[in-house]
């Protein structure tokens, strides 16, 4: 199937993504805790102008203001059937921004978390799973969005979930899980299984990776573990622009430009293939970045000590990948009678 | 180890079964916790005895391997549910019995955040360790946190928010604390992914707490310290 990134992903060598969206919004008055989703029709404006700090800070991909644009999140809200309109109504606006960008930006549709725990641990069932998602992707297919992005996600199931989903609505897609437990997803997954995740997939996404997380060290710790799998398929990184402050009444990463800037090129040397950051990544980071990632050649893969100088410490010792992951399990005493 | 020989939890001594009880919490078994309960309420057990010796030690195993990166979610989930089953026993006989209470927390997930995993984790981990637990679930203004401890007059207040949308809804709530003259009567814990110790202090937190384990901890030494001031004061 053709597909504006996998024909870009097949003429150039790297990719910028998207930056913050968050942390942008806040910046233009979204008050915490109201449902960002909102202003894709209520301040269309502040979309596009977050949409368009991306493009012109050099973008070649920015994702939609649809990361709660699920049923589950929206109904917080009391807006669970409007996820389908505003998922569409964000893509819309972004479709726009790209195409007046003056050059090829790709749109991806951002899909976040249910927010719900699967079962068997949970209540949130597989089949519902799917719809929620699938409903969020026509959505954003209606609205030109060229490919589904989910993100943030922690749950080999919800992964697997919106990937079925993506097929339904037949529609190519990337994926990206949050690495924010020692090395690991909330749930307990590593790089590596994730990997292994992908390739079991019927409709396996264009590109995979990692997205918030703790910092930007942790986040290219675990695009190490991707690549050490010995994947093909191409891979995102998108850190965190450091970690959050507070500062004189509004959060603030503490990630300068040049971090982020020294951040982009050892993402690319680790084998990142799309980069970009998440929450504190503003468009002053994503032009230092693209700078950055014009103005150096590719080098050889980073060590872990070598990411700690550039860019500092992990926030934990290992990552759970390969002869790490064999961390004793208590030991059984015995079996339970039936 | 289908070759190993099947327990009889009623066979096992108290000291046996109590260790049995561990595993069995470890590894998320919530009618043989609640069956164990039972026996040993049955040899004359006081309810409080079984709650801080078999089921708190049992989690605190459970938190501190999940602080050290070996349990994960889903695990300690399980677990907590295990736990929940025994408690649901002891609950009423633990406030017949007058049992000593360790301290009261007011929890919630703020206004929009994503879900409320983390919250749930350090609640179950709170009623674990025997802190009285006042579940908000998620989604909290500020007034259902103000209506919550006016109603509960907790020891501690707990906070959860996972997106860097939601982050700063905690300093409204602490902030709204002040101006109403009532912050320093209780002990306000954040916790959550994004979050960390500057940054709770920076919001008016009196600590940030990493995960569950970490949680109960901190709580443990809030309430004491709590105490001896009322006490010395």
């Amino acid at each position: 199937m053709t597909n504006p990134l996998h024909d870009l992903l097949s003429t150039r060598d790297w990719l910028l993504a998207d930056g913050a969206t968050g942390t942008n919004l806040f910046n233009m008055g979204l008050e915490s805790g109201d449902p960002p989703e909102f202003w894709n029709e209520t301040k269309p404006d502040n979309i596009r102008a977050l949409y368009r700090g991306a493009v012109d800070a050099g973008s070649d991909l920015f994702l939609t203001n649809t990361f709660g644009g699920n049923a589950s999140r929206l109904k917080l809200h009391n807006a669970g059937h409007r996820a389908r309109e505003l998922s569409r109504i964000g893509a819309e606006l972004a479709r726009e921004v790209a195409d007046s960008a003056g050059r090829q930006v790709i749109v991806a549709g951002s899909v976040g978390p249910t927010g719900e725990i699967m079962e068997p641990v949970g209540t949130l069932s597989h089949a519902s799973a799917v719809e929620m998602f699938h409903e969020q992707a026509e959505g954003l297919k209606e609205g030109g969005a060229d490919v589904m992005w989910v993100e943030t996600i922690s749950a080999p199931e919800e992964f697997r979930a919106a990937a079925e989903a993506f097929a339904l609505a037949d529609v190519p897609w990337c994926g990206t899980m949050s690495f924010d437990t020692a090395g690991r997803t909330m749930m307990g997954m590593t790089s590596e299984g994730m990997a292994e995740m992908i390739t079991f997939l019927p409709n396996p996404p264009l590109a995979f990776g990692a997205n918030c997380g703790t910092g930007a060290s942790d986040l290219l710790r675990t695009v190490l573990g991707f690549t050490a799998t010995g994947t093909e398929r191409a891979i995102i990184a998108k850190g965190n622009a450091g970690i959050p402050k507070y500062v004189d009444g509004h959060i603030h990463y503490d990630g300068t430009p040049e971090l982020m800037a020294r951040y982009a090129l050892l993402a690319r040397n680790a084998g990142a293939k799309i980069i970009g950051g998440c929450c504190g990544t503003m468009p002053e980071h994503l032009r230092a970045m693209r700078e950055a990632l014009e103005s150096t050649p590719k080098g050889d893969a980073p060590t872990l000590d070598q990411i700690v100088a550039e860019i500092g410490p992990f926030s934990s010792d290992s990552d759970g990948t390969g002869d790490q992951s064999g961390a004793p399990k208590r030991e059984r005493r015995g079996r339970r009678r039936a | 180890m289908a070759d190993e020989e099947d327990i009889i939890l009623a066979d096992l001594n108290d000291e046996e079964l109590v260790e049995q009880m561990f595993d069995d919490l470890y590894d998320g078994l919530k009618e043989e916790i609640e069956e164990s309960v039972n026996i040993l309420l049955e040899r004359g057990w006081q309810p409080y005895d079984i709650l801080t010796k078999a089921l708190v030690g049992g989690m605190t195993i459970v938190g501190n391997d999940f602080r050290d990166g070996i349990l994960f979610v889903p695990e300690v989930l399980l677990a907590a549910n295990a736990m929940k089953g025994g408690m649901f026993i002891l609950k009423p006989l633990l406030a017949e019995t007058g049992a000593p209470r360790v301290g009261k927390m007011v929890i919630g997930t703020v206004k929009g955040d994503i879900h409320d995993i983390g919250k749930n984790l350090v609640g179950m981990m709170m009623e674990g360790a025997g802190f009285e637990v006042v579940d908000l679930g998620i989604n909290n203004a500020v007034d259902a946190y103000l209506d919550a401890i006016e109603a509960e007059q907790p020891d501690i207040l707990g906070m959860s928010a996972l997106l860097t949308t939601t982050m700063p809804y905690m300093k409204v709530v602490i902030d709204t604390l002040v101006e109403k003259g009532i912050r320093d009567d209780y002990i306000v814990l954040v916790g959550g992914a994004p979050l960390n110790e500057e940054f709770g202090k920076a919001i008016g937190a009196d600590a940030y707490c990493r995960d569950a384990a970490v949680a109960v901890e901190t709580a443990k030494t809030f309430v004491g310290r709590k105490h001896n001031q009322l006490a010395a004061g």
